[in-house]
């Protein structure tokens, strides 16, 4: 029988190198996509609690949740094919149009 | 060690080694498909924790429509040039070391997680009996109808958002 822990300690380290890759990489698909990670991470923790309670609840909320990573993703790469029509870069720190 | 925990190595292993890989890649194309096999390895998971509804949908609208989606874009956006260079922001070891901490203490907080709800109703051997499927559905469409609703909701505003923010301006 495998802890409840293991998993929990396994979602929280990939939720944590989900927030390096959203903090570090300057590529705006990457940063989409260690956000796609984290909610994945938190997919884990869920199931694993809803097992481990014998309730289904987290299964429901884990169908919530994918349900709005794909709202998030469709309009997030919306925004960006917009963005990249008035200004072809993708790079982060070049886009600092609310500098002043 | 059992052969569940022997599964369970394997599981996470692999689980935080492609995610290394998803956020190091350069290439956004290579970090895509590794985000595949990661994903292939969550549902994977999910068999593991008798949720075969999940594991379904997780390969479904994960990986058949979402990477998809991001593949699309990245082919979309043509970036050749713009792989040359280099990959990380300039304050990279502060979001590295960000993370280093936040992995620390949620390790630390969770590390000794005791639960004690009571358990549910929801055994292996109930949700066994006419499947998970079932079961899922029973509560869906009861308990968490209006929920549903508004999931529903959420993707249509998602697909008009996307169609008018990505369409060209007429003039």
């Amino acid at each position: 029988m495998v802890p409840l822990n293991w998993y929990i300690i396994l979602s929280a380290i990939m939720f944590s190198i989900g927030v390096v890759g959203f903090l570090a990489r300057r590529n705006l698909i990457i940063m989409f996509i260690s956000i796609e990670l984290m909610l994945n991470s938190v997919n884990i923790s869920l199931v694993a609690y809803s097992h481990y309670l014998q309730s289904l609840r987290g299964q429901i909320l884990v169908f919530f949740i994918i349900t709005v990573a794909a709202a998030e993703a469709a309009i997030g790469l919306a925004i960006i094919i917009a963005f990249y029509k008035n200004n072809p870069t993708i790079k982060v720190d070049e886009i600092n149009l609310l500098k002043g | 060690m059992s052969t569940a925990q022997f599964f369970f190595g394997y599981f996470a292993v692999m689980l935080t080694g492609l995610s290394v890989l998803v956020v190091t890649r350069k290439d956004p194309i290579h970090s895509v498909l590794w985000m595949l096999v990661l994903f292939v390895h969550i549902a994977g998971l999910y068999l593991f924790l008798n949720a075969e509804f999940l594991a379904a949908v997780q390969i479904i609208v994960y990986a058949g429509a979402i990477l998809v989606l991001f593949l699309f874009v990245i082919m979309l956006l043509n970036l050749r040039n713009e792989e040359r260079v280099k990959k990380f922001q300039t304050q990279w070891p502060l979001g590295a070391g960000a993370g280093a901490l936040l992995a620390i203490f949620l390790c630390l907080i969770v590390g000794k997680v005791i639960v004690l709800a009571p358990l549910g109703r929801y055994s292996e051997d109930a949700v066994n009996g006419d499947g998970n499927l079932m079961a899922i559905g029973k509560i869906l469409y009861t308990e968490y109808l209006f929920p549903f609703e508004v999931a529903s909701l959420v993707l249509l505003v998602a697909i008009i958002g996307a169609v008018v923010l990505a369409k060209r301006r007429l003039e």
